[in-house]
């Protein structure tokens, strides 16, 4: 029971990893090279939703919108709202790899008559998803943990059902809580294991990188 | 008609005229040398040319096309005027060959396995068939800036830009780069070099362009700035250059 509410804990990593990903990017590369206006703005977006907890944005996408009588399913609203919390996050990650880039490479790029755009997707995106992911593997670590969070929006993760077995049989209270305790530790090390392993496989050879060996 | 023209360049930095009106024309097959003191804006001038950094007033143009026309299609004209910077700037995670053949793929929308058989092609001319799967970081400095002139060479440029390609190289790496660039230079290549070295200017320029204050203050043939400069200050820096540098190739 518990291992199978698991699944909905990782559904929502899954979920929320994926689109604080693809908001993630969209708001790091604006904020590098969108210009000041654009740039204003994604700085601002990543700034609002850090400062935000994560239990206030739960309820505000959830609790929120039934209020004008729009019922967004638990799973979705916590998708969205911890999507976007960890996208403000991942966005920093992300501007971070991009701007460690020597800036002579988008030159040289551009000086063999690459549009931006091609420059960006083709030289800069690709060093800076190696440089991210040991960042990156810093904010799985924090997101795995945050999908318990949404046992107060009523998602049925793997947290609510050691509450139900609690208050069925309270002799198991230590044990349920231990054993979901024991998930999450599989789940990071499983999780940053796997990373690591991406980590050193997409490594560059003769540039040395954090978790790496060397061997030129 | 030149193969390069440019005309009344002016570039400006905050409070800083780095570039004073500089007019040039460089025919094709030539080889031209600007030489000047650090901070004269002779890269500055080499960064207009391809509109890396666009000049502030002043127009050129590539083979009768006007490069700072508003409406050019930049990318294309940029794809003509090969550019080897200072300090190479290979893309780092790519191998020497995918270094060569990613702007031939990416920009000229070549096949890849053609791609691939080009940039062979080029990394042989300048002698680094041999390092093809090797990484940037695994490259001596001289190695790199020879990719990075066969990265430019594969495009098949109408001519190259040179920015100090020497200057970031140790001495005993200056020789095999400016073997290539002699090498180029002797097979027709258009080429205008920034450069320090006196003896690569002597061996191969036909023209030399001196360069102070965002101006050109002479220019002539090798022969004539070295034995008669016109400008007492064009004799000055020319004396004490090769005291500081020496002549290497």
């Amino acid at each position: 029971m518990l291992l199978r509410a698991t699944l909905i804990n990782i559904e929502l990593l899954l979920a929320l990893l994926l689109l604080g990903l693809l908001l993630g990017t969209i708001v790091a590369l604006l904020q590098v090279y969108g210009g000041r206006f654009a740039g204003t703005l994604a700085a601002g977006y990543a700034w609002v939703f850090r400062s935000i907890p994560a239990l206030v944005l739960l309820f505000l996408f959830y609790f929120g919108p039934s209020q004008f009588g729009i019922n967004i399913p638990p799973f979705i609203a916590a998708t969205i709202a911890l999507g976007i919390r960890s996208s403000a996050y991942q966005s920093q990650i992300f501007r971070g790899a991009i701007q460690a880039i020597p800036q002579g490479q988008m030159m040289a790029a551009r000086s063999m008559g690459m549009s931006r755009l091609q420059a960006i997707i083709t030289i800069i995106v690709p060093q800076a998803i190696r440089l991210s992911l040991a960042g990156w593997s810093n904010e799985f670590s924090s997101v795995v943990k945050d999908t318990t969070l949404a046992y107060v929006v009523g998602l049925n993760e793997v947290l609510r059902h050691a509450r139900i077995i609690m208050d069925r049989h309270y002799e198991l209270a230590m044990l349920a809580y231990v054993a979901v305790a024991l998930i999450f530790l599989v789940l990071t090390y499983s999780g940053n294991r796997s990373l690591s392993w991406l980590e050193r496989r997409l490594r560059i050879p003769g540039l040395q990188m954090k978790g790496g060996t060397q061997n030129t | 008609m030149s193969l390069l023209k440019a005309e009344n360049i002016h570039k400006r930095y905050g409070k800083e005229e780095v570039l004073k009106g500089v007019s040039l024309e460089l025919e094709r097959g030539e080889t031209m040398v600007v030489i000047g003191p650090s901070g004269t804006g002779k890269s500055t001038f080499l960064r207009c040319i391809n509109q890396l950094t666009p000049p502030d007033k002043g127009r050129v143009w590539l083979d009768g096309v006007e490069v700072t026309h508003p409406k050019c299609n930049i990318n294309k004209l940029r794809a003509q005027m090969g550019f080897v910077f200072q300090d190479f700037n290979l893309f780092s995670h790519l191998n020497t060959l995918r270094n060569v053949s990613i702007g031939l793929i990416k920009v000229k929308g070549m096949r890849k396995e053609d791609a691939r058989k080009l940039a062979m092609k080029e990394l042989e001319r300048v002698g680094l068939n041999d390092k093809l799967d090797a990484y940037p970081a695994q490259l001596s400095g001289g190695q790199q800036q020879r990719v990075s002139i066969a990265r430019a060479l594969a495009m098949e440029p109408k001519l190259i830009l040179f920015d100090e390609p020497t200057s970031a190289l140790d001495p005993e790496l200056i020789g095999e780069v400016l073997e290539v660039m002699i090498k180029l230079a002797e097979d027709g290549m258009t080429m205008l070099v920034v450069t320090h070295e006196m003896g690569f200017a002597r061996a191969v320029a036909d023209e030399i362009v001196f360069m102070e204050h965002g101006v050109i203050v002479e220019q002539g043939s090798p022969q004539q700035m070295f034995s008669a400069p016109k400008h007492p200050r064009t004799g000055e820096f020319l004396n004490k250059i090769t005291e500081l540098y020496g002549e290497t190739a």
